[in-house]
């Protein structure tokens, strides 16, 4: 997370709302490691990743549902062997599970 | 009011060593907790439970303290044994720091390299007209001064997840520089220069008391086997070098191979000349 706060804080500091998602736990071959963060504010900017670009289009509709009230913060997990949940997954096999709160701390 | 996350920011900033609890599943999902390691420094933020909070508390220093960043389990009145809790706690420690001695042409290369992978970069030479900051404008400290004495003064702030490259390939410097790196916990030694130059240097080395044992701890030549030639070749080589020995793994180091360290002329360029 530590590379995306500061853009965090100036979105803070204009008013913009925004979601963050961390990678809390990798299981498997994962492309980054647990503390890795992306964000997404509500014009739609996106700063940070968490994987190698596999997932990044998925988490950026999950953080645009937090924003928008319609999920709760909570803990999602994408994977190559989650048959259901997510239509995506990573191409590496193996399970990545984000924590996708707003930013409002 | 001065939020969470500025808090934070103030704290990597300052190169305070911090770490942040994150409530994820099982109670107040979203609740924090900044933690520093600093024992007589408040912690701010809570967790929605005293006695998890006080755990929390005393695990995330244990967590900043090796660096890392993981989710633990609790009950929900922090005990252990239990998981109905999830907490994520990320460590903020600062920097690993690199410092490089020998202001030489390899030096401003290993900055670039070492400063992308996230090093504090100190640049140190006895000679004041090589070591200036207008000649290592990445690197965020330059010292003048003889190594040995860098080390002495501030060699107890290194540790494990540190490195310590001499370029000088001057016994003059490089001996003293050397056995004051072995008095450190630094966890990586490098030192540059032919197989020839590190025999004499090795051989100066013992004769001024270092014993074998501590000599194995150098990694001379510096490097991995790469055939590197160029500064740019060569500083990926030392900091390969470096993240092998971090993860553990073998990778071909020069100080283990024989032969010479240059190839005269690469593969690719003599293939094309068979065609």
């Amino acid at each position: 997370m530590r590379d995306i706060l500061p853009e965090l804080l100036r979105w803070q500091r204009a008013g913009k709302r925004c979601a963050i998602a961390r990678v809390v736990r990798v299981e498997g071959s994962g492309p980054r490691e647990p503390g890795a963060a992306m964000a997404v504010n509500e014009s739609g900017e996106v700063v940070g990743s968490v994987s190698g670009g596999c997932i990044e289009g998925a988490v950026v509709e999950e953080a645009t549902e937090i924003l928008a009230g319609r999920h709760e913060a909570g803990v999602v997990t994408f994977g190559y062997s989650d048959d259901d949940a997510f239509a995506v997954g990573l191409t590496c096999g193996g399970t990545i599970h984000l924590y996708v709160e707003p930013f409002d701390w | 009011m001065a939020t969470i996350s500025s808090e934070l920011r103030a704290a990597i900033d300052a190169g305070t060593p911090v770490a942040l609890a994150t409530l994820t599943e099982g109670g107040r999902i979203g609740a924090k907790l900044l933690v520093y390691s600093d024992e007589a420094r408040p912690s701010t933020g809570d967790l929605g439970n005293p006695e998890l909070t006080r755990v929390v508390a005393r695990d995330a220093r244990g967590e900043l303290a090796a660096g890392s960043t993981v989710m633990r389990h609790y009950g929900p009145a922090g005990q252990a044994r239990q998981a109905e809790v999830s907490v994520f706690i990320e460590s903020f420690a600062p920097p690993p720091q690199m410092w490089i001695f020998g202001a030489v042409d390899f030096t401003g290369a290993l900055v670039s390299v070492a400063k992308a992978l996230g090093y504090r970069v100190t640049v140190c030479d006895a000679r004041e007209v090589f070591a200036t900051t207008a000649r290592f404008p990445d690197a965020d400290a330059v010292e003048t001064l003889w190594p040995h004495e860098l080390l002495e003064r501030d060699g107890a702030a290194l540790g494990l997840r540190d490195a310590v490259c001499v370029l000088t390939h001057d016994h003059k410097f490089d001996v003293p520089a050397i056995r004051a790196a072995l008095a450190t916990s630094v966890g990586y030694i490098g030192c540059m220069g032919s197989r020839r130059t590190h025999e004499e240097r090795a051989a100066r080395l013992r004769d001024v008391g270092v014993a074998d044992a501590e000599l194995a701890r150098v990694m001379s030549p510096i490097g991995l086997d790469l055939g590197a030639r160029s500064p740019a070749e060569t500083a990926i080589s030392i900091c390969a070098e470096i993240i092998a020995i971090r993860y553990g793994r073998r990778a071909p180091s020069l100080r283990d191979a024989k032969g010479p360290i240059h190839e005269e002329r690469p593969l690719a360029s003599r293939s094309s000349e068979n065609d």
